[in-house]
């Protein structure tokens, strides 16, 4: 079977439609949207579910149906735009420690240690405080940690390679070393980097909207799901359960999503 | 010979270990005490006059070279002394040992639910293999690990906390209740962790599992006539959960990321939201200190699932002969 045969599997159909979805409710959510999801309406405040407002509303009468949708806006470009980044450093890191080897790897794998010996959230926490919460930090923080991570996975894919007949010949035709690791080693590495792409994807799904429901993520008047949560989640024991439910079941769907995808991925080509 | 090797394999550990050690403390210095750059400034705000703000670093000890900072810091952790509060006005490691005993508490609960949960799940899948039971336990708890805890934590409150009634919202007790009811109070919060840490150890445990039921010895086994009930137990199990302890000292650093979120949602006073009400409240000696302590403690796990598994398993201590 060709890989593209081995992804229509009924697990990641399932998580790719849900991707799909919210990535159409990122694009294009200001024409979903039924309402204003920054309005306040101050004497529709904490109104439950119902016609009007199918998700009820917030502390300050917003609409939660809207903020839901909106939502997706956010958590889908801190994410994303983090494992890029990381994507782009960590490959060239992998590639070239790969290629060279020396002590350069020694000291990779021993900074990869510290690095894992702290919780995510440890570390993003950590260098919040410092430079101050906002989503652009969010994005740094989490490429820096995941940059060394994904540099592994590159690195032990070129060693494999480097052993292949096509590499040696490539060096005795006098290639360049940044032609052989670029033009050469990289197309034929690129399944298992995407596999840890989307791996990767997933936990930077999962620490933004950590981040932000801890308070150091995206920021007010965002409608980021893990924010709203932060915002709301005192109002469980008043019964107000509508203000955080949608929100942690929207985040749920969209890690269980790409989740899925990764899985299907790796099944596929991994 | 064969101590002598031990003892030199163990003291190589150690080594490794408090180099890894080292390196972090570097690194939560750098991030605690030179990232923020001027410490006063960044506690008294943007307004406060330069005069103040230099005496406040005078005060705190902020005002001297980043290398001797470093130095005093870990001299003062060599002597037990973790540094004084900024919030506090008083020293850090009271606070740090209060908070660890009610985090370590709940990581007990959370371990007592997720190690038999997820090994005799893992064990099912790889008894039944390809079918049915096997996808469930596989994708639904890869499925689970990616949920945050937050998340999970927000829909087992709303299912079991205020729908169904099962179960209290709030970790706390009043003062004097017995050990039963407290434990009770743990339940909820360390379901969200159970989650996160059931889909990586079954996996393990199924993975384990399945190279000892193809293994020759299981094969033998059978074939010299042992029923499978002790070829299970005897052969199969002893060497199929080896693995399966190194993961769970590997999840730890999770386990110990998640009790941020975890304590802060359900205001538990332990190690994690005692990191971040000092992060929040720009507190350096405690939020570092903290941070060493999860760091730490993590890498005295790893030890300990090393030094569990050379007893456990013949073929690590031939290796280190």
């Amino acid at each position: 079977m060709k890989p593209l045969e081995r992804l229509a599997r009924p697990g990641f159909l399932l998580g790719f439609s849900i991707v799909l979805f919210w990535v159409i409710c990122a694009l294009f959510g200001g024409f979903l949207e039924p309402q204003n999801p920054y309005a306040d309406d101050l004497m529709n405040a904490l109104a439950p579910p119902s016609a009007a407002h199918w998700f009820g509303t917030d502390q300050i009468g917003r609409d939660i149906f809207s903020r839901i949708i909106a939502g997706a806006a956010p958590i889908l470009s801190v994410a994303p735009a983090a494992t890029f980044l990381a994507t782009l450093c960590g490959t060239a890191l992998g590639l070239v420690t790969g290629y060279a080897g020396g002590w350069i790897d020694a000291l990779l794998s021993r900074l990869i240690e510290v690095i894992l010996a702290l919780p995510l959230i440890v570390v993003a926490l950590l260098v919040l405080v410092a430079l101050g919460p906002s989503s652009l930090n969010v994005t740094l923080v989490i490429a820096l940690v995941f940059t060394p991570i994904i540099a592994r996975t590159v690195r032990s894919a070129t060693i494999t390679e480097c052993k292949l007949d096509y590499v040696p010949a490539a060096q005795l035709r006098d290639e360049g070393a940044l032609h052989i690791m670029f033009v050469e080693i990289l197309p034929n590495i690129l399944p298992p980097i995407m596999v840890e792409v989307t791996v990767r994807l997933g936990y930077a799904i999962f620490t933004v909207a950590s981040l932000s429901f801890l308070g150091f993520g995206i920021q007010p008047p965002s409608p980021d799901w893990g924010l709203t949560i932060a915002e709301n989640y005192g109002l469980i024991v008043g019964g107000y359960g509508w203000t955080v439910g949608f929100a942690a079941l929207a985040t749920a769907s969209l890690v269980v999503g790409v989740n899925l995808v990764a899985e299907g991925l790796a099944e596929a080509f991994g | 010979m064969i101590g002598r090797g031990i003892l030199a394999a163990v003291f190589r550990r150690g080594a490794l270990s408090l180099l890894t050690l080292v390196l972090l403390s570097m690194v939560i210095f750098a991030g605690g005490q030179l990232l923020p750059g001027d410490v006063g400034r960044s506690i008294l705000g943007p307004l406060a006059d330069a005069r103040a703000v230099a005496a406040l670093n005078h005060q705190l000890g902020t005002d001297a070279p980043p290398v001797l900072m470093y130095l005093r810091w870990v001299g003062g952790l060599l002597h037990g002394y973790m540094g004084m509060s900024y919030a506090y006005r008083s020293p850090v490691a009271p606070f740090i040992g209060h908070a660890l005993t009610k985090s370590l508490a709940l990581a007990a609960v959370t371990l007592v639910i997720v190690i038999p949960l997820s090994i005799g799940a893992g064990i099912m899948a790889a008894l039944y293999r390809g079918r049915w039971q096997d996808r469930a336990v596989t994708l639904g708890g890869l499925s689970l690990t990616v949920v945050p805890e937050f998340v999970s934590g927000i829909l087992l409150i709303l299912v079991f906390g205020v729908w169904l009634r099962l179960l209290p919202i709030s970790a706390n007790t009043r003062p004097g209740t017995g050990l039963p009811e407290q434990l009770r109070h743990l339940i909820l919060p360390s379901l969200p962790l159970v989650l996160i840490l059931f889909g990586y150890i079954a996996r393990i445990a199924r993975a384990g599992m399945v190279e000892a039921l193809d293994a020759d010895y299981t094969r033998t086994a059978t074939l010299k006539g042992l029923r499978r009930r002790a070829v299970l137990f005897r052969h199969v199990l002893r060497n199929a959960l080896l693995p399966t302890i190194t993961v769970i000292a590997a999840q730890t650093s999770y386990l110990l990321g998640g009790l941020v979120v975890v304590e802060t949602l359900f205001r538990y006073q332990g190690i994690g939201s005692l990191i971040l009400t000092a992060a929040r409240g720009k507190d350096y000696p405690m939020m570092e200190a903290g941070i060493l302590t999860v760091g730490a403690a993590y890498i005295l796990s790893a030890i300990a699932a090393d030094m569990v598994i050379a007893a456990l398993d013949p073929r690590a201590k031939a290796a280190q002969r």
